[in-house]
């Protein structure tokens, strides 16, 4: 069977599942993990856009997704902006207003450089958040922020909602896809592997970072509204270090610079870390061999090492495909 | 072919096992009250949370597994003193492991968190430690009774004794910036002031701080006393430079910085700082030295007021579930019971105002060495202290929450 069919039926296979698993009777609360799931493979897949397609390490996704979710719930809580579009729309310019300063001062710098100046700049807003109290609710947050109707449909249950998250997955994952296979993400490798040799050919290096920046914000900043209406709180620890040290080990994980794998990265940190915790107090052990071992042997990501195991369970042997960023 | 497919799909079913499995064995059980334990067993809150556990455990040995006369099943949960894993595993025990009553968290911010979930769901919860003020008092929840305490209500109590029997008049506070630190401090502030005394500078430091002398060469050497608050690792890092440092002038604090959980990695250093809070390990009551001696014996060191919290927490769940005799599905009827009960508990007489937040004793204590060993020796007991202290509630609650802006420090330069 071409690649292209068995491609076909994974998705149609995949969607038909997401969209019958809340009326397959399993519990409220494992629907409520898949309903995380899904927000932070949307952060994860913008973090895969500028990981994977730009070669830009950004650790102050969070503080990305995070102000999103403050400006949601600081909206509903303070300026009774409580409909759907709206919280939307205020969390995106939020997201979109902190990237384009961000990238202002952190692409002054490349590598390691870039690294230590996200760094920074999340610890700045976390620092805000934490201590803000007057705007933020510092270290306890933000409380009471209620989910918006969709135009007729509520979404107070977790399927209702559950929906809801699974459209704005599908529909980022529809438009990332189509944007690293456009002309604008061919430039946007070129200038991850050879930016001197972009610049050479006339293109503005600076300028198609930045951009993906401001683009990855947009989705960033979507997952954390999301988020803020998934838990109905918003609290510092939403845009800390360990929340983007998060979003990395999701894209790790599901495979760096696939886009879709970020799926089954999300799928695995957000369902191991939720149900190992329940059955042993060593679980942290537990998740980082798991972590430790899935970077050593399958360096592409799941995306890689799922189909891989399953054609060598079946006794077959193929062509180990190299990664495309190992 | 559809090799990625079938994957998702084993992993998918795998996963629904796993998330069924538990849930379907429990309902085979006998009539048993199950309680969701939510609290920090892993993660920077870890050791006191230990002694969260250890606590209750006590308390369920002494009374064979039973509370108010129903065998009891505690369905652990990690909230990892995390507000997002905190209220995801809540969701855990209330909608996967549908747990009768949740017991727990430890941090305020995790309490903060959960708290409207808790009311959405119309689930009993009794807080056994969480301590923010606004919990009890100008956000109070129908839904939550805490035995615990209220930040400011030992504080409130430090600041009069400091004015009024310690005879001081000028103090310089430092403390962590954040919630905690802000409550315990503006309760001390408060009732200083409002005695007469003044409050010179106000010194606060980030969660995370190594090296505190860049704080302390700020700390004006001509005031009767420093007034701190800190708790774990970052009190005995404060207590130790404070004095390597040099600095002569006696320091107040509130109780958490000499808890029993690390007064012997401050060692000397902590003799003679004054603290408050409604526990203390060398209490002399019977009640008291029963509850340490079966605590010592069973877990080898002392209790902290964490264990305390939890031993009286689950007191009051007995005595709640013998007054509904086991019913909790009717949640406010259990608040009820919960709010009406009253104990004779390891820190002394205890029982709820109208708002489920504990009136009760709390006491000045020095830091000793008895034996070889450093306590928190009660030197004044202030009994049935409210956490309005003697104010009046409604003018109390028309104040803001202490925080940095509030109380004003009045002779701050």
């Amino acid at each position: 069977m071409s690649a292209r069919r068995r491609w076909i039926v994974t998705i149609v296979a995949g969607a038909a599942l997401a969209l019958l698993l809340p009326h397959l009777g399993v519990p409220t609360f494992f629907v409520s993990l898949l309903t995380q799931t899904w927000i932070i493979a949307i952060a994860a897949m913008s973090l895969d856009l500028l990981i994977g397609f730009v070669g830009l390490v950004n650790f102050s996704q969070a503080a990305l997704f995070g102000v999103g979710a403050y400006a949601v719930a600081i909206g509903a809580t303070r300026f009774h902006i409580t409909g759907f579009a709206g919280g939307l729309v205020c969390g995106m310019i939020a997201a979109v207003v902190t990237a384009a300063l961000f990238g202002l001062v952190a692409l002054r710098a490349e590598g390691p450089g870039f690294i230590i100046i996200t760094i920074a700049l999340n610890q700045i807003v976390w620092g805000l958040a934490y201590q803000w109290v007057s705007v933020s609710g510092g270290d306890n947050g933000i409380t009471g922020i209620t989910r918006p109707p969709l135009g007729p449909f509520d979404l107070s249950s977790n399927t209702a909602y559950y929906y809801v998250c699974l459209a704005a997955f599908a529909l980022t994952l529809a438009i990332l896809m189509t944007v690293v296979r456009s002309p604008y993400g061919l430039v946007l490798k070129g200038v991850r592997d050879t930016p001197r040799r972009m610049r050479a050919l006339g293109y503005n290096v600076w300028l198609y970072r930045y951009s993906a920046l401001l683009l990855s914000s947009v989705f960033a900043g979507t997952a954390g509204v999301l988020f803020a209406w998934y838990n109905q709180f918003v609290g510092p620890v939403d845009l800390s270090l360990d929340q983007s040290t998060q979003f990395l080990i999701v894209t790790i994980l599901g495979g760096i610079g696939t886009i879709y794998g970020q799926l089954f990265g999300a799928l695995v940190v957000i369902f191991l870390s939720n149900e190992l915790s329940s059955i042993t107090q060593r679980w942290m052990l537990v998740l980082g061999v798991i972590y430790f071992a899935i970077v050593l042997y399958a360096p592409g990501g799941l995306v890689v090492l799922v189909p891989r195991l399953w054609d060598r369970l079946r006794g077959k042997r193929v062509a180990v495909v190299p990664a495309e960023h190992p | 072919m559809s090799a990625l497919r079938r994957l998702c799909a084993l992993t998918l079913a795998a996963f629904a096992l796993a998330s069924i499995g538990p849930a379907g064995v429990a309902r085979a059980q006998a009539k048993t009250i199950k309680i969701g334990f939510l609290y920090p067993v892993t993660g920077v809150f870890a050791a006191p949370g230990r002694y969260m556990q250890d606590g209750l455990e006590l308390y369920l040995k002494e009374h064979n597994g039973m509370l108010g006369g129903f065998k009891v099943d505690i369905d652990v949960a990690d909230s990892q003193g995390n507000p997002q894993v905190g209220l995801t595993q809540l969701r855990k025990l209330v909608e996967q492991d549908h747990v009768d009553v949740i017991f727990g968290p430890l941090s305020a911010a995790v309490g903060a968190a959960i708290a409207p979930y808790i009311a959405e769901h119309k689930i009993a919860a009794l807080f056994p430690i969480v301590s923010a003020d606004d919990l009890t008092q100008r956000t109070p929840n129908d839904y939550i009774v805490r035995t615990g305490w209220s930040t400011s209500q030992p504080t409130h109590v430090l600041g009069d004794y400091a004015y009024k029997e310690l005879k001081y008049r000028k103090v310089a506070t430092i403390a962590y910036d954040f919630n905690f630190g802000w409550e315990s401090i503006g309760g001390f502030v408060d009732t200083f002031q409002r005695d007469g005394g003044k409050v010179v500078k106000q010194i606060w430091t980030p969660i995370v701080t190594p090296d505190y002398s860049p704080f302390l060469s700020v700390v004006p050497r001509d005031v009767d006393a420093v007034v701190c608050s800190f708790s774990g690792a970052a009190a005995v890092n404060f207590i130790k430079q404070y004095r390597a440092f040099g600095l002569k002038m006696p320091l107040l604090c509130q109780g958490n910085a000499t808890d029993e959980s690390t007064l012997d990695d401050t060692g000397p250093d902590a003799v003679g700082i004054i603290t408050a809070l409604q526990y203390s390990a060398s209490l002399k009551t019977p009640v008291n030295e029963a509850f340490v001696a079966a605590y010592a014996k069973a877990f080898g060191h002392v209790p902290s007021y964490y264990a305390d919290g939890t031993y009286v927490g689950a007191e009051y769940l007995d005595r709640a579930l013998t007054v509904t005799k086991g019913n909790t599905a009717d949640a406010l009827g259990f608040i009820k019971a919960l709010r009406a009960a009253k104990a004779d508990a390891p820190r002394g007489p205890l029982k709820l105002d109208d708002r489920g937040s504990p009136v009760q004793n709390i006491y000045i204590r020095r830091v000793e060495a008895q034996n070889g060993h450093l306590v928190n020796s009660v030197i004044r007991t202030y009994p049935n202290v409210s956490q309005f202290w003697t104010y009046d509630v409604k003018d109390y609650l028309s104040h803001p929450v202490y925080s940095r802006a509030y109380p004003v420090c009045n002779a701050c330069s």
